[in-house]
């Protein structure tokens, strides 16, 4: 243990994801002896993020402002949804151009194991957008794993009523890995061949 | 193929060995806690990434270090593939194939394929549903190595899935809502999810099913010539699969068994139905390959709670000569190979007669390795090379 506020900056950046014990101290260390002109600018960028940057009221990206840059931008096809698990997502599927439809970002995928519910996800703000007719596909983009698997096949039976377009990410993806990990290339072609998802 | 060179770090009692290793019979020889079994279960371990011995990777790592390394190389015909694999209990495992950049651990799995005897093999016919399992699970994925992924996805559906029962059942019990009082989530909503799961589950546990239902029809005949081999009159010998789902011949459901993956998958889904009631009041999934059973019988009577001693011994060895014989047949005409043989003290444990009918039938193996406290103890029949093991050192004699 170390003395009062070097202890609470360790406690604190472990409590950052993927961060253990080891590299919290590390990162503290490093910080202690940085040019106070850098952790200035850190300290900064991290008040402003949380100050500026809000959620996408309609898709729940990240934003500067009402809505985000996708969903203000008039040449993007609102007829088609593509939904991902989290903002990172929507990073990869941009870099890959094969998309010009809208975003819907769930939160995260269904997990009794982390305690992730249908409750705990954006999915009656995306029925609720799915409500006016507008839109006539739905491309469900969760990650190639169990739990994104679980999570499509959900939401394509709560919208099966709806008679939408539904259509899964073609194989070709790493099985059981992240969709942030995939190459454009991978992606891209996983986009171009996405299948009709029937449950 | 055989196994060319093995190469141990912080393994079990070894800070570090090197062992070559030739084609052919080699003995190994010492007396008890020198070391012979943990040479083999390294072997072991690199074809089917878990112990014969334990469960959990910790005991594999040697007193005091935080990593075990397994290297050995595996020559087949004219190519020649080296593992390397490093055992991190609590963390991830690691695996590098010809020297190359990490891959997944379980893409190791299918380069060394090993059948294994073991004084723990009695378990087999003594022990719980869950040994069975895993011995027709551990045979497939050598067979079938994609199923490593399949067998995976069913675990971890089945842990989703439990873990869901276990909170609606919490929930009904303390009144509709379930956890801190704070949430106000209700577990309607989480349930809804449960026919996503049961489809998940149909469809990674049909796959299962389909292929224990098709290496029991091929171990069938084997294990019945190898046990008339070892014990002649004694047999025969009677593989039944044991569903949970009631999709054994025995169950009332005919012709269920060898049923294809879609009426398998049909069937699960029916079953998960059924029991859904119960499922969710007990909190726990009580249908699916995880509550099934191998049956074994002799005669008309079952293994488990009938057979002497030495009859579970004899049938025990006949289910390992029979996963031999098929992944060796397999093996002939598919890119597998002859898998190496693993003796590991077996022949301390039979009579005269089973010890050398054991040997004759194992000497031609391509590859044979054999533990033993003493020499007499083993056959004549296997000469070879010879290793004494003392004290964590392996010597050629
Ligand atoms: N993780 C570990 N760290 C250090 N030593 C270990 C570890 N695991 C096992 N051992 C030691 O290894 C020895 C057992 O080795 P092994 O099982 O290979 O013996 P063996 O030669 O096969 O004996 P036997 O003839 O009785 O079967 C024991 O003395 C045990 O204490
Ligand atoms: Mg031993
Ligand atoms: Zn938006």
């Amino acid at each position: 243990m170390y003395e009062g506020v070097v202890q609470d900056l360790i406690d604190e950046l472990g409590r950052l994801p993927g961060v253990g014990p080891k590299s919290a101290q590390r990162i503290a260390f490093h910080i202690l002896q940085a040019d106070p002109a850098d952790v200035r600018r850190l300290t900064h960028v991290l008040a402003e993020v949380k100050d500026k940057v809000r959620f996408c009221t309609v898709c729940g990206n990240v934003a500067q402002a009402e809505r985000c840059r996708v969903c203000q931008d008039p040449r993007r096809d609102p007829a088609v949804i593509c939904v991902v698990e989290e903002p990172k997502d929507v990073v990869a599927i941009e870099r890959t151009r094969e998309f010009r439809g809208r975003y819907h970002i769930l939160g995260g995928a269904i997990s009794p194991i982390e305690g992730v519910g249908p409750d705990d996800l954006r999915i009656r703000e995306l029925l609720a957008r799915l409500a006016d007719g507008t839109v006539t596909e739905l491309i469900l983009a969760t990650d190639p794993n169990l739990e994104g698997e679980a999570t499509a096949t959900y939401l394509a039976r709560m919208v099966k009523p709806m008679g939408l377009k539904v259509t899964r990410l073609a194989s070709g993806l790493p099985v059981g890995g992240d969709l942030e990990y995939a190459d454009e290339v991978t992606l891209g072609r996983a986009f171009e061949g996405r299948r009709l998802l029937d449950v | 193929m055989h196994v060319s060179h093995l190469s141990l770090a912080d393994f079990r009692s070894y800070a570090r060995v090197e062992v070559p290793l030739d084609p052919g019979v080699t003995t190994f020889i010492g007396s008890n806690g020198q070391g012979k079994t943990n040479l083999v279960e390294a072997i072991g371990y690199l074809a089917t990434l878990s112990s014969h011995r334990v469960a959990a990777d910790a005991p594999l790592v040697r007193l005091g270090a935080d990593r075990a390394v397994i290297r050995a190389a595996i020559t087949h015909g004219e190519r020649q593939q080296l593992i390397e694999f490093e055992i991190n209990p609590g963390k991830a495992n690691r695996a590098r194939i010809n020297r190359s950049s990490q891959v997944r651990p379980r893409d190791v799995l299918g380069i060394l394929r090993t059948v294994l005897f073991a004084p723990e093999d009695l378990a087999l016919i003594k022990g719980d549903p869950s040994e069975r399992r895993r011995f027709l699970d551990e045979l497939i994925i050598v067979r079938s190595p994609r199923m490593a992924g399949v067998r995976q996805d069913y675990d971890r559906v089945l842990k989703q899935r439990n873990t869901l029962l276990k909170s609606a059942a919490l929930a009904r019990r303390h009144g509709g809502r379930r956890g801190a009082p704070t949430t106000t989530k209700s577990i309607e909503a989480d349930l809804s999810t449960l026919d996503v799961w049961d489809q998940h589950l149909a469809r990674t546990g049909a796959e299962l099913l389909t292929q224990r239902h098709a290496l029991i029809a091929a171990l069938q005949p084997l294990t019945d010539k190898a046990y008339e081999q070892l014990a002649p009159g004694g047999g025969p010998v009677g593989l039944d699969y044991r569903g949970s789902a009631g999709d054994s011949p025995h169950h009332g459901v005919p012709g269920t068994f060898g049923a294809s993956r879609e009426q398998l998958y049909e069937l699960l889904l029916g079953a998960l139905a059924d029991a859904r009631k119960q499922e969710i009041e007990r909190g726990v999934t009580l249908v699916g390959p995880h509550r099934d059973d191998l049956l074994l019988k002799l005669g008309e009577l079952p293994a488990k709670g009938y057979a002497s001693h030495g009859e579970s011994w004899s049938l025990a060895l006949a289910l390992r000569l029979a996963s031999y014989d098929l992944l060796r047949a397999e093996g002939e005409s598919g890119e597998g190979g002859e898998p190496v043989l693993i003796l590991d003290d077996v022949f301390a444990e039979l009579d005269t007669r089973r010890r050398d009918r054991l040997a004759e039938l194992v000497a031609p193996g391509e590859q044979v390795l054999v533990t033993a406290a003493v020499d007499e103890d083993v056959p004549g029949v296997l000469t070879g090379a010879r290793c004494t093991v003392y004290n964590g050192r392996v010597e050629r004699t």
